[in-house]
């Protein structure tokens, strides 16, 4: 048993690195589809990341320690969070140590690295994206919150892996409040990821620019291992999303090994949906301007206090 | 929630949905998407109608299920395009606090309302007794919707919109109302309809807009 939790374990982390470029390469490709473009292969982004370790790093002169540690700093957080988050199972020996607030930790420790890096070499763009991160982010917290929230009152437990394992469970039960929450967790995703009503992906050169602003002095190693973390954060958030919401499938303690056989494709099967349906949203979405941006975060906040509410009144 | 049959799983599903538009009514800015709003709100107010009617055997509900279907999903939304149409007032509804101020003070009127509804769901012996607070939380967040426009038209949605809680209402706490009075109740709200659709056209006439601010004035010259 416990060969198999430390096995499922690895397999989850070693699959959160190494796939998270995928999903991107397919968010990519289904984007390219709806928009009529002729798509990008699959692999492009790991074909940019082999790319940028080849190079030769170039940092700025008066870039301090802070700035080169960075990239691990945050790289080392992401991983460490897809750790944490039970994609695959749910007795996972790192979930003992770490429930669903230190993970929102994690990620908030992330974010802080990323902008301190921007604003070190004192740019003018990586100080404006580094503002503008750390507004989006002081909203979007809260909201991540109350959506962790409202599941752990539903299952009794701050633990992901025992919330995923309970929702997971038994009979076929509707829930209104995780409806609510389900939405507001969406729009959290879309505005932590840089993705389109909050900031555009695909663009380098833009006086709205969010996440691209902070990475523009990185180079080389220091910027694959940026753009891989973004991968995996995006990869991490759509896992917390399956975990919370549409856990079944994932291998509990009673099922051994073929649970965890069950696991791969299934958790394959649902990223595969929700790529897809992460880039029709992308496009059927115009960019906010900035300062609407508090608008849209307000109403994630607002649906998940009232997905709590709704589930203190109706039990559900 | 487990425990509860599946059709109540439902009826629960289609209460939050029904708060979750008198949300998103409130933060509505144009005027043609609330009235799809309303008439969207009204839609789930006859699914629920029927379900609960199938559920207790009230034959009055069905028939009390269609006459929503026919006034609030079809007629009423009908008559209020062709008045925006003929009024041609397609701008944006002007809000008199920004949209997230007013919905953090829906939130707060949310939980006042489910406070109030406790001891009264608590008595009731009624299976739909726990979404009297939705119930009453549609009515309160109509009021502020009504408070919160300027316009003459978003404040007859807003209207429309809280005669809907009341119909809800009526239903969780007690299947719904007597016949007769649910009747008089649907007839009341055509004719205002009617009635509020002839004063568009005479404040118009008079203001050149259907501002209502124009009415907070006796005198025409000061």
């Amino acid at each position: 048993m416990k060969l198999l939790a430390v096995t499922t374990q690895l397999l989850e982390i070693f699959l959160a690195v190494l796939a998270a470029p995928l999903l991107v390469g397919w968010v990519n490709q289904c984007r390219a589809w709806l928009q009529n473009r002729s798509a990008p292969s699959i692999w492009q982004p790991y074909r940019g990341l082999h790319k940028l370790f080849y190079k030769d790093a170039v940092v700025a002169i008066n870039a301090s320690s802070l700035f080169r540690a960075a990239p691990y700093v945050v790289f080392s957080s992401m991983v460490l969070a897809a750790a944490i988050i039970p994609s695959l199972g749910t007795r996972l020996p790192f979930t003992v140590a770490a429930d669903g607030i230190a993970l929102v930790g994690l990620l908030a420790t992330a974010r802080v690295f990323v902008s301190l890096a921007a604003m070190d070499v004192g740019t003018a763009f990586g100080t404006l994206g580094a503002r503008r991160e750390m507004m989006i982010g002081f909203l979007a917290e809260p909201a991540l919150l109350m959506v962790l929230f409202v599941a752990a009152m539903i299952s009794q437990t701050t633990s992901l892996a025992l919330i995923a394992e309970r929702l997971s469970g038994g009979a076929v039960v509707l829930y209104p409040s995780l409806a609510f929450t389900a939405v507001a967790f969406t729009l959290v995703l879309l505005a932590e990821n840089a993705r389109i009503p909050v900031d555009n992906p695909a663009t380098h050169l833009e006086l709205t620019m969010v996440h691209e602003a902070m990475l523009l002095e990185y180079s080389a190693r220091h910027l694959a291992l940026m753009e891989w973390a973004a991968a995996l954060k995006l990869f991490n958030y759509a896992c917390i999303g399956i975990a919370l919401f549409v856990p079944f499938g994932v291998a509990t303690q009673l099922q051994g090994p073929v649970g965890l056989a069950i696991a791969v494709p299934t958790l394959a099967f649902k990223l595969l949906l929700a790529g897809a349906a992460l880039a029709v949203l992308e496009t059927v979405s115009a960019k906010l301007r900035v300062f609407r941006a508090p608008e849209f975060l307000a109403t994630a906040f607002l649906l998940a206090v009232l997905g709590m509410l709704v589930h203190l009144l109706l039990g559900a | 929630m487990k425990g509860i049959p599946f059709d109540l799983q439902i009826l629960n599903v289609l209460a939050a949905l029904l708060l979750l538009l008198s949300f998103s009514m409130l933060a509505q800015r144009r005027i043609v998407v609330l009235v799809n709003l309303l008439a969207t709100q009204g839609l789930l107010l006859f699914l629920a109608t029927m379900l609960l009617a199938w559920r207790t055997g009230e034959h009055h509900l069905y028939l009390s299920a269609v006459l929503t279907l026919a006034l609030k999903v079809i007629g009423l939304p009908w008559l209020l395009r062709r008045l925006i149409r003929r009024l041609d007032v397609y701008w944006d509804t002007e809000l008199l606090i920004n949209p997230s101020a007013t919905m953090l003070i829906g939130l707060l009127i949310v939980v006042f309302s489910f406070g109030l509804a406790q001891p009264i769901s608590a008595l009731a012996s009624t299976a739909t007794r726990s979404t009297l607070g939705i119930a009453i939380a549609v009515i309160l967040l109509a009021f502020l919707a009504m408070i919160t426009r300027r316009k003459a038209m978003s404040q007859v949605v807003a209207f429309l919109s809280m005669e809907n809680g009341l119909f809800f209402g009526a239903m969780s706490a007690t299947y719904g109302m007597p016949m007769v009075v649910e009747l008089g109740v649907a007839l009341d709200v055509l004719v205002a309809m009617l009635v509020l659709g002839v004063f568009f056209f005479q404040i118009r006439e008079q203001f050149d807009s259907l501002d209502l601010h124009h009415l907070e004035t006796l005198k025409e010259h000061e």
